[in-house]
């Protein structure tokens, strides 16, 4: 290394140049995939939803599915109100205007920070157009972080059809277990809410009736997963858009 | 231009002989972190092989440029850049993948081997012999990962790439996983015995006694 490059000016135009550089392909590579990769959180959304539902692909995009047999709601916690959205963008772009309520007390025990008036419901359609199934977006606070999953009622908006948790940070084989098909398997066909509109699911160890045994080896992951249903199934949160199906039916 | 069998010296010496993890210890953390799926393992590998090659590549070109008070920030630079557009490429193009690995593709930019060659090579030689030396390394970085990476998912989860090998007792087979495996610090074990049967059968890597 010759002498001269340690020079002031020398020392400048070689920073400035590399960081010209380096930002102008960093950026090339942000917004050059940037719709590729949207695209692919969106399906990845989109499969997530379908799969929590029970729908089978039979081979096709996950998109094409979604676009015949999902209808996007927002269900609005201050009005009980639902409103159709057209696309998953609109839905975000709802909830993101949507103004800001303060979080119960059962909400914060599920390690909920924010929420938005505005909670999303996606309608299933079967194939004679009735509504199968409802799948809603929950999420609570595991062991290393939030649990985000949807979750699939029936249209007697009771029975529990399905649960996914697509997004977590859980230990792998302990708390990651949440996403085994066995274990998620116990919640189908128990009941959500009971006929007075209690939280009637529970999550813990030595399960009676309508309750899931928790996972051994992951005692604050399955209480995560007990804290998010007594949130998001109270009336606070989806318990009210439950009760509403329940009292003008499904449609 | 140095000789073909200086080249090959280059690019097979970090496999057994110079290997990054195995003898110089570096680069450990990702080796801990990633392996417990073959498919995971073999994207970080690819990941790590990308970044080094090119940053090797692209810091030998310049190296008569660089300023010695900031050849460390000139390095970073470049390796956080090329880390990033590794990133954005596994999201575009391997999402699932992207979804778990995100956190330790940032990583890439603190593994110690890529600035480390960076650092002892690249700043020296030309960028041919530094595009071998990053390749050599790469492939001695991916060496241990896949070994380690193939032990965990084999014994741990009983599949390799996600295929069933061994039929798990919790679904109705015969094989008990050793949950241990599961977690990255058995990787620390298994490093281990990577480096006890290499020393054995290359008894000069053995450090001398204090």
């Amino acid at each position: 290394m010759s002498k001269s490059n340690d020079t002031m000016s020398k020392t400048f135009t070689v920073i400035i140049t590399l960081c010209l550089v380096c930002s102008i392909i960093v950026s090339g590579a942000a917004v050059g995939l940037k719709e590729r990769q949207e695209a692919n959180a969106a399906m990845a959304k989109q499969l997530n939803i379908l799969r929590t539902a029970g729908v089978d692909l039979e081979g096709r995009a996950a998109d094409q599915v979604f676009a015949e047999r999902v209808t996007i709601y927002t269900f609005n916690l201050e009005t009980n109100e639902l409103t159709s959205r057209g696309s998953l963008l609109e839905l975000d772009e709802a909830i993101a205007t949507a103004s800001s309520l303060t979080v119960p007390e059962k909400g914060r025990e599920a390690g909920i920070r924010s929420l938005r008036a505005e909670i999303p419901v996606f309608a299933i359609k079967a194939d004679d157009g009735s509504v199968s199934s409802y799948v809603l977006d929950v999420a609570g606070a595991g062991l290393w972080g939030m649990m985000h999953a949807f979750f699939a009622v029936a249209p007697d908006a009771q029975t529990i059809m399905g649960l996914n948790f697509y997004d977590h940070m859980e230990t792998p084989g302990l708390g990651g277990e949440i996403q085994n098909q066995r274990w998620r398997s116990n919640f189908e066909g128990k009941k959500a809410v009971d006929d007075s509109g209690e939280v009637a699911i529970r999550v813990r160890k030595g399960a009676g009736d309508n309750e899931v045994d928790a996972l051994s080896g992951a005692t604050i992951t399955s209480n995560g997963v007990d804290n998010t249903f007594q949130f998001w199934l109270s009336r606070d949160a989806y318990g009210a858009f439950l009760a509403k199906i329940r009292e003008e039916g499904a449609n | 231009m140095a000789s073909v069998k200086e080249m090959k010296q280059t690019l097979f010496g970090p496999i057994f002989a110079n290997n990054p993890i195995a003898l110089q210890i570096l680069g450990v953390c990702s080796a801990l972190a990633v392996t417990g799926k073959m498919e995971n393992t073999f994207v970080m590998c690819l990941a790590l092989t990308f970044v080094l090659v090119l940053s090797n590549v692209s810091i030998s070109i310049i190296r008569n440029h660089i300023p010695s008070s900031v050849r460390i920030i000139v390095q970073m630079t470049i390796i956080a850049s090329l880390v990033i557009v590794v990133d954005q490429l596994l999201k575009a193009f391997a999402y699932d993948i992207a979804q778990e690995l995100s956190v330790f593709v940032g990583l890439i930019i603190t593994n110690c081997i890529v600035m480390g060659r960076a650092e002892a090579f690249a700043m020296k030689e030309g960028p041919v012999a530094s595009f071998f030396d990053g390749l050599g390394n790469a492939l001695g970085y991916s060496v241990v990962l896949l070994t380690v990476g193939f032990f965990r998912e084999l014994f741990g989860s009983g599949s390799l790439f996600g295929l069933q090998i061994l039929p798990l007792i919790t679904e109705g087979g015969w094989y008990t996983p050793v949950g241990l495996l599961v977690l990255p610090p058995s990787a620390f074990f298994i490093i281990g015995g990577f480096i006890w049967v290499l020393r054995t059968y290359r008894p000069e890597q053995v450090e001398a006694k204090e």
